[in-house]
């Protein structure tokens, strides 16, 4: 607490436009997405953990741990760790001022994501047809597409929060300073999502296959 | 926003532009106007789940009663619990953060004002929402109240107001698997699932946007240290709300999908763990507790300085102590759940956390009565109030503490003097701790002073008819009458204190009239309060009264702590305060500069959106408890279809217009909120 009390005296008045304002010196909206997504750790805090105690209860039919494709997962686990890449240059190009290449990157990042999401719709076909494990299968097969499936929808909103900033750009020919800041809370947001899914594939995948 | 993009926005509305009227209300992105509807909206429902605790203490007045059927009573307790928590003391909470934080900041509102409209408006539907399942629910359950078998209608069987039957039943903590699919069979639990995450929505929202105001929108000079103490209260709950609705969201998620989507997580035949609903329900259950009470004992902490004139004793202790409660309210959760067949190891390390928290919470009662030892009390209504607070309060803190000793909780868990302890915090505590607030801020709303004399009887009363009616549920309790039950028997000899109860609830009942008759008359002719009535302390009182528009006409810079104070006392060399002869005339001039600002001051539009954005929601979960009927999933797709349009009108409207360089506007916090 201390810290914040003297970064807060620190950085006073160092805010431009603001100088009659005691602030920390980060942008309204980039502290509130911080704040944001402080919360959303604890949500999918909780999803994991849902997982973690379902996973060995003793239930009915199949387990997803015996039957998860460690190889593929591993590769739609890379394309997604890459589109954090694409989502850096994105916001390096922008902050050099070169447009053109925070489009092109921008909508890499939507592509790659995309192609995430692609594997995870293909997973769950191959496990329902395949398999016949369903939600409502056993708890573990419920907490599994619970967990996953929530961030699959965080993965998807990204997705359409990229492609907003893509159409914008390719509308306007340009970002403004303001829609500068927009693809770095979208940034933001997108690190966040790949981070959980270092955990989830991490924790709910290798850990809980190598149990088997 | 460039000049391209303002036209779009209003050819899909005309701008708002009212400022009278029930539009200029509905369009109002002003962090005062949005305080009071909160304040209005919730002492409404404060109306209702006060009547539906007299129609619980009529019918339990008597042993085997049968004023109420047993599935009334079911729903009225639920109710009774659910809307006193979710849609009363946490919105009123709302609607003080909402009026004061900018105003103790010394700001012109919060950091996004649009946000913050939306966060009224979510919490709006979200109560009418809930609330439609007295009109809309339906419950059945595999054993009726008559004991027979079958999928079978919950009301019906002896006793009255079976049409209230028809509600959530589950009880406010809603467990597993009693309100779960297979014994809460119709859609009640589904409207309380949905609707409490429909709350929360508001809530997790707020809590972003108050943090980001306390954080970055303090006037010069207002550090963190000199910060009000009912503002560091208001940072303590938003972290709350930030780190706890996550939880619950994610348990509610997991009722609605085992309940419409056959999902196992709580069916403990198919290896389901419906204990882990007590978990998660507590984790978020127990922060929720100093969610309701630290606003509260925020406004206590104004109040007693400004009446005992003297400063706040140990004002930083009172701030870290509060931060304190604030993290230790996280690892405190399954005290609520010692009978639940926990292991005795987490028994014991629960019982000991527990009894940690008396600790910040013993310092802040020292510190009030600190700041009461040896000063110039005056007894106004808001000061009785405080008082009320602090020794109803330590009543009930002292019950708690009895909780946390593991085998006496056993045996009183599930009694009334469980009932008793959490309404002598949740009433004798932030019940009383909010009219405190309202007497003490009502010139601000209004610029005139509450009646004092019928605010005193309305202290007595409420005072009297509280203790009357919680006092005896604690002998109640240790005799052995079980919460939640239909009927006790006569020859448990539990009826004169039922009775006396029963008196008690209806003398608060009158307290309330008094009230409310108050309120309605101080309104237009109260005696005008002046800029400064109560000689107080903090920055808010540094403007005129009813705070204009604009709050503040002048950025004020703060110098110390009780920043108003200091320019208006000094100290002799005994270290009592001594009047400035210059303070007469710095009440004037401020009066005169308030309502006078020097330059132009731009405001953020009003705007449709977020109303709009609202009201698609509640749609969208009606949408879902149908979703098996065509009409109902027709229900969702039009809710998403409002909700995304708005998000879109929101996204390119400009917040504010005629303003050359808007920063730190949100015009895109939208884009933010998608998630």
């Amino acid at each position: 607490m201390a810290d914040v009390l003297h970064e807060a005296t620190a950085t006073s008045g160092g805010h431009g436009g603001h100088d009659e304002h005691e602030s920390t010196g980060v942008d309204n909206r980039k502290l509130g997405m911080w704040l944001f997504l402080s919360s959303e750790f604890l949500f999918f805090g909780a999803l994991i953990t849902n997982y973690l105690l379902y996973s060995n209860r003793p239930g009915f039919g199949i387990y997803p741990a015996e039957i998860y494709d460690i190889p593929f997962t591993s590769v739609s686990s890379f394309v997604l760790l890459m589109s954090s890449l694409t989502m850096v240059l994105a916001h390096n190009a922008l902050s050099q001022g070169d447009q053109a290449q925070t489009r092109t990157w921008l909508f890499a990042t939507a592509a790659l994501g995309s192609v995430f999401l692609a594997g995870q719709v293909f997973e769950f076909t191959e496990f329902v047809v395949h398999y016949d494990m369903r939600l409502t299968t056993n708890p573990a097969t419920s907490a599994f597409y619970f967990l996953t499936g929530f961030h699959g929808l965080h993965v998807a909103i990204g997705i359409i929060m990229l492609l907003s900033l893509w159409g914008i750009s390719r509308r306007k020919g340009a970002l403004s300073e303001s829609s500068g800041l927009n693809v770095e809370l979208v940034g933001l947001y997108w690190h966040f999502v790949d981070i959980i899914w270092i955990v989830i594939f991490t924790v709910v995948y290798l850990i809980d296959a190598s149990q088997i | 926003m460039t000049d391209t993009v303002q036209r779009p926005a209003s050819t899909i509305f005309r701008k708002p532009r009212s400022e009278y009227g029930l539009w200029s209300w509905i369009t109002t992105v002003d962090h005062k106007r949005i305080g009071i509807m909160y304040g209005y909206a919730a002492f409404f429902f404060f109306i209702l789940g006060g009547l539906e605790a007299l129609l619980l203490r009529i019918h339990l007045a008597q042993a085997n009663s049968e004023f109420l059927t047993a599935g009334a009573y079911n729903a009225l307790f639920t109710m009774h619990g659910t809307t006193m928590i979710f849609l009363f003391v946490m919105p009123v909470s709302a609607a003080f953060f909402n009026y004061l934080l900018p105003l103790q900041l010394g700001a012109r509102d919060v950091a996004f004002p649009r946000l913050n409209a939306l966060s009224w408006w979510i919490f709006f539907f979200g109560g009418i929402f809930l609330y439609s399942s007295f009109v809309f629910g339906t419950t059945f359950a595999p054993v009726n109240t008559a004991g027979v078998a079958g999928n079978l209608p919950v009301g019906g069987g002896p006793g009255g107001f079976d049409f209230l039957a028809n509600s959530a039943n589950g009880g406010w903590f809603g467990y597993q698997p009693n309100a779960g699919p297979f014994y809460s069979t119709g859609t009640v639990m589904d409207y309380w699932a949905l609707g409490l995450q429909i709350l929360g929505l508001a809530s997790l929202i707020s809590s972003v946007n108050f943090l980001v105001t306390v954080f970055n929108m303090r006037a010069r000079g207002m550090r963190l240290l000199r910060m009000p103490v009912f503002t560091w209260m208001t940072t303590v709950v938003a972290f709350l709300l930030l780190f706890s609705l996550p939880i619950i969201a994610v348990a509610l998620f997991m009722v609605t999908f085992d309940r419409q989507f056959g999902t196992l997580f709580f069916e403990a035949s198919q290896g389901g763990d419906p204990v882990l609903w007590q978990h998660l329900f507590w984790l978020f259950g127990h922060p929720e507790v100093y969610i309701l009470i630290l606003p509260a004992m925020g406004i206590v902490s104004e109040v007693l300085p400004v009446f005992s004139r003297k400063p706040l004793f140990g004002y930083s202790a009172i701030v870290f102590a509060g931060a304190a409660i604030g993290f230790l309210g996280f690892g405190v959760w399954a005290h609520h759940m010692f009978s639940s067949g926990i292991t005795p190891v987490a028994q014991a390390a629960f019982g000991l956390s527990t009894m940690t928290i008396a600790v910040p919470t013993g310092i802040k009662i020292f510190n009030w009565l600190g700041t009461m030892w040896l000063g110039k009390l005056r007894l106004n209504t808001p000061m009785l109030f405080s008082i009320g607070f602090v020794a109803m309060f330590v009543i009930g803190g002292l019950s708690g503490v009895t909780h946390a000793i593991v085998p006496a909780d056993w045996q009183q868990t599930d009694t009334y003097y469980i009932v008793a302890h959490f309404h002598y915090v949740l009433f004798g505590g932030a019940i009383f701790g909010i009219f405190a607030g309202l007497y003490y801020w009502f010139p601000k709303i209004t610029g005139r002073l509450m009646n004092d004399r019928l605010g005193k009887v309305h202290f007595w009363l409420m005072l009297i008819g509280f203790n009357l009616t919680f006092g005896p549920m604690h002998w109640l309790g240790l005799q052995g009458m079980v919460r939640r039950t239909w009927k006790y028997a006569p020859e448990m000899g539990l009826e004169p204190w039922n009775m006396a109860a029963t008196v008690g609830a209806f003398v608060i009942a009158v307290s309330i009239l008094v009230f409310m008759f108050n309120w309605w008359q101080s309104r237009r002719r109260g005696e005008a309060s002046g800029l400064d009535p109560w000689d107080a302390r903090t920055v808010e009182w540094t403007i005129p009264n009813p705070t204009p528009e604009y709050n503040f006409a002048v950025s004020p810079v703060i110098e110390s702590l009780d920043d108003f104070w200091r320019q208006k006392y000094d100290e002799d060399a005994e270290g009592r305060p001594v009047r400035r002869p210059e303070a007469d005339k710095l009440i004037a001039d401020l009066e005169h500069v308030g309502n006078n600002p020097p330059e132009a001051i731009h405001l953020p539009n009003p705007s449709y959106f977020p109303a709009l954005m609202a009201c698609g929601i509640p749609l969208i979960a009606w949408g879902i408890i149908y979703h098996e009927a065509m009409w109902g999933l027709a229900l969702m797709v039009v809710g998403a279809l409002t909700t995304i349009s708005a998000l879109i009108g929101w996204a390119i409207e400009p917040l504010e217009d005629e303003h050359p360089a808007p920063d730190q506007d949100e015009e895109t916090s939208a884009t933010a909120e998608v998630q």
